[in-house]
């Protein structure tokens, strides 16, 4: 039986002063090792239900229980931590800190976890190198390149950059909010492509999230982020097992 | 990288703004120190001035006058004093030595005062300092055409032992009545004490009074300067008049003096006894006590300028919370990536409040070092327009502490945009709502 590594039970979430809650979620589930597409349009609460998957925002009501820890359990010093350690996250603009070169924005996870720093030790010897052998798996590890500031890079290598931040030290789970949203078709493929690579080799968990339809083909499983969502869409719960393309 | 070198990092991203909130924190703590450190010194200067001396005596007055015009050369005596009084009371019992001084002339703005070998045998500066020659000799008592400079004027002036001087009648800077009939020889220049002796020149008491002899009258009796009437008559009055009339050899008219007493335990009582003194009303007053009189006179002037030097660190203080506040909404979407890849709010209410401090503490640095080069350049020209040698010693208690409140406040003032941070950051997620 595959296991769940997320899970959430009766979830509900509102932002500080709005009546309606923005999430109300009966029940999801993600495999490890699977690779989730969540598609939604921009503005339903996608970006939210990451934000709760990842222990930065806390739920009115329900539970969230990542790699088998119940997060709401957790103190907020405790996600933080978690998070650290377990999640890789891409943003949608890639999110990338201007003022750091390309290797400091890529080793910077290791800066707030241990675990990622020692899995990078273990794996390339130290952080630099690590940050190096993902670089150069994707095609960024030319010299003349690293030690750039990030804002002088094209849109196609800042997202490697991103990809590498997300991938160091291992995570386990890797979460993408929209971070194809700015490239072209070709582009888009090629950086799914790129991450389906990393999170096999790895053994990551993707969940990918995104408005755009046509990018649902490659993954294991998709699911519409309004059905889903109850507060959107008013409707029961759906069942899962439709949503699932591929098994 | 640590969270240090990523503070450091986006320091330097931010090298404009953060500039500025240092920049506005070194001038108003420059400011701050030197105005204490004027105070303090312009204090101390004073009260090195002066030392020794038990009683100073002159024509019924204030004492902060009398002090004034008889230590430091400012503001002129209201009467002189007959010289059969300095003479009996300096023949009093328990006196050591004491000082005749005759003030009211000038030399190119520099006090010109007549005096005795007791001067420069008895005066005391900067905790009992002897006046020392650099240059020359000091006058004899009865000779009339010496002078001997103070180490200031000789500097500005460029005089030599050997030149010949004029002096002017009055205080002022400029005069137009002046001794041009009796030029004075220079025979010797004081070594630099760093009080208003180095800003006077001296002459004996026989020569400050031949000089205004000749000058108010010639040889048939009348007025020999046509100003001089107007002149005798705004300097002069009759009583001073009629005992210049009456002064026969080795009495002169004096406008101050100073005592040095046996035991100081007796200046009260001598004080008492010059005070009720029958001959003509006098004042004798405690050095010391006239200038605790002085600093409460001045005290005013110092509360209201430690006062504008403080509202200028709060001005700059507060500049750097406007700045760290505005630069808030900027950093947010920085600190959501940070959030996002495991920061904790923690982190992110160290980054800010570390740069406040960080700012604080540079602006701090910063300005002592102005301070320190303000006065290190300026040293010659404040000694030599306003008389202070000004020692630069920024580990006097006053400054320290302020400066430790000024890094505290500032590190209070880092709380404010601190603390919205670290709230931003527990309620933006990863990706910011505004």
């Amino acid at each position: 039986m595959p296991e769940h590594i997320i899970s959430l039970n009766r979830l509900r979430f509102a932002w500080h002063g709005q009546p309606k809650p923005l999430l109300d979620i009966d029940s999801f589930d993600v495999m490890r090792g699977e690779r989730l597409f969540v598609r939604g349009a921009s503005g339903s609460g996608k970006s939210t239900l990451l934000g709760l998957v990842a222990g930065v925002l806390t739920p009115l009501s329900g539970t969230i229980e990542v790699l088998d820890q119940r997060l709401n359990e957790m103190t907020a010093a405790e996600r933080d931590h978690f998070r650290a350690h377990h999640f890789g996250i891409i943003f949608q603009q890639f999110n990338l800190i201007p003022y750091l070169s390309v290797i400091e924005n890529v080793t910077l996870p290791c800066q707030f976890s241990d675990q990622r720093r020692r899995k990078s030790i273990s794996r390339s010897g130290n952080q630099r190198d690590e940050a190096l052998r993902l670089l150069e798996h994707l095609d960024m590890a030319d010299s003349s390149v690293i030690h750039k500031p990030v804002t002088e890079l094209s849109v196609g290598q800042q997202q490697r950059v991103a990809a590498a931040r997300a991938l160091i030290g291992s995570p386990e789970i890797l979460i993408a909010d929209e971070p194809t949203s700015s490239m072209d078709a070709d582009r888009r493929a090629a950086f799914i492509e790129l991450l389906f690579r990393e999170c096999e080799e790895t053994g990551s968990t993707l969940l990918f999230v995104s408005h755009d339809q046509g990018l649902r083909e490659p993954f294991d499983r998709a699911i519409e982020f309004d059905q889903l969502n109850r507060a959107a869409s008013g409707s029961q719960p759906i069942d899962r097992s439709s949503d699932r393309i591929t098994s | 990288m640590n969270i240090a070198s990523l503070a450091i990092k986006s320091f330097r991203n931010r090298k404009l703004s953060v500039g500025l909130a240092i920049a506005s924190i070194a001038l108003s703590v420059a400011l701050l120190l030197g105005v204490e450190i004027l105070r303090s010194e312009a204090k101390s200067s004073f009260a090195s001035t002066v030392s020794g001396t038990d009683l100073i005596v002159g024509a019924r007055g204030g004492s902060v006058n009398l002090l004034l015009y008889s230590v430091f050369r400012i503001g002129n005596p209201t009467n002189n004093i007959d010289w059969h009084s300095y003479e009996d009371i300096s023949a009093l019992p328990g006196v050591k030595w004491s000082i005749p001084l005759s003030m009211g002339d000038t030399h190119a703005g520099f006090r010109v005062v007549g005096t005795d070998d007791n001067y420069f045998e008895h005066y005391r500066y900067a905790r009992d300092r002897h006046l020392e020659l650099q240059q020359g000799a000091w006058f004899g008592n009865e000779d009339e055409d010496e002078i001997v400079l103070g180490a200031e004027v000789a500097d500005s002036l460029r005089y030599q032992p050997g030149d010949k001087i004029i002096v002017a009648h009055g205080a002022g800077d400029e005069s137009f009545i002046k001794h041009d009939d009796e030029p004075f020889r220079v025979v010797g220049i004081l070594a630099a004490t760093g009080t208003p002796v180095d800003r006077s020149l001296y002459v004996s008491l026989a020569g400050f009074d031949h000089m205004h002899e000749a000058w108010q009258t010639s040889e048939d009796g009348h007025v020999h300067d046509p100003l001089a009437a107007t002149a005798s008559a705004a300097d002069h009055t009759e009583e001073e008049q009629h005992a210049e009339d009456e002064q026969h050899d080795e009495e002169y008219s004096i406008s101050v003096f100073l005592l040095g007493l046996e035991s100081r335990a007796a200046a009260i009582g001598l004080q008492r006894r010059i005070n009720q003194f029958e001959h003509e009303p006098l004042s004798a007053i405690l050095p010391g006590v006239a200038l605790l009189e002085l600093w409460e006179i001045v005290g005013l002037v110092e509360h209201t300028l430690r006062a504008i030097s403080i509202f200028v660190v709060i001005v700059g203080l507060s500049s750097m919370l406007i700045i760290l506040i505005t630069s808030i909404n900027e950093r947010r979407r920085e600190m959501a990536i940070l959030r996002a890849l495991g920061a904790r709010p923690g982190h992110v209410f160290g980054l800010i409040l570390g740069e406040a401090i960080a700012i604080t503490l540079s602006g701090i640095g910063l300005g002592i070092l102005l301070v320190c080069a303000i006065f290190m350049l300026g040293q010659g020209w404040i000694a030599s327009r306003f008389g202070l040698f000004i020692e630069l010693n920024l580990l006097t208690p006053n400054l320290v502490y302020g400066l430790l409140l000024i890094t505290l406040t500032g590190c209070l003032i880092g709380l404010i945009p601190g603390i919205r941070m670290y709230r931003y950051s527990l309620v933006d997620g990863m990706t910011i709502r505004i």
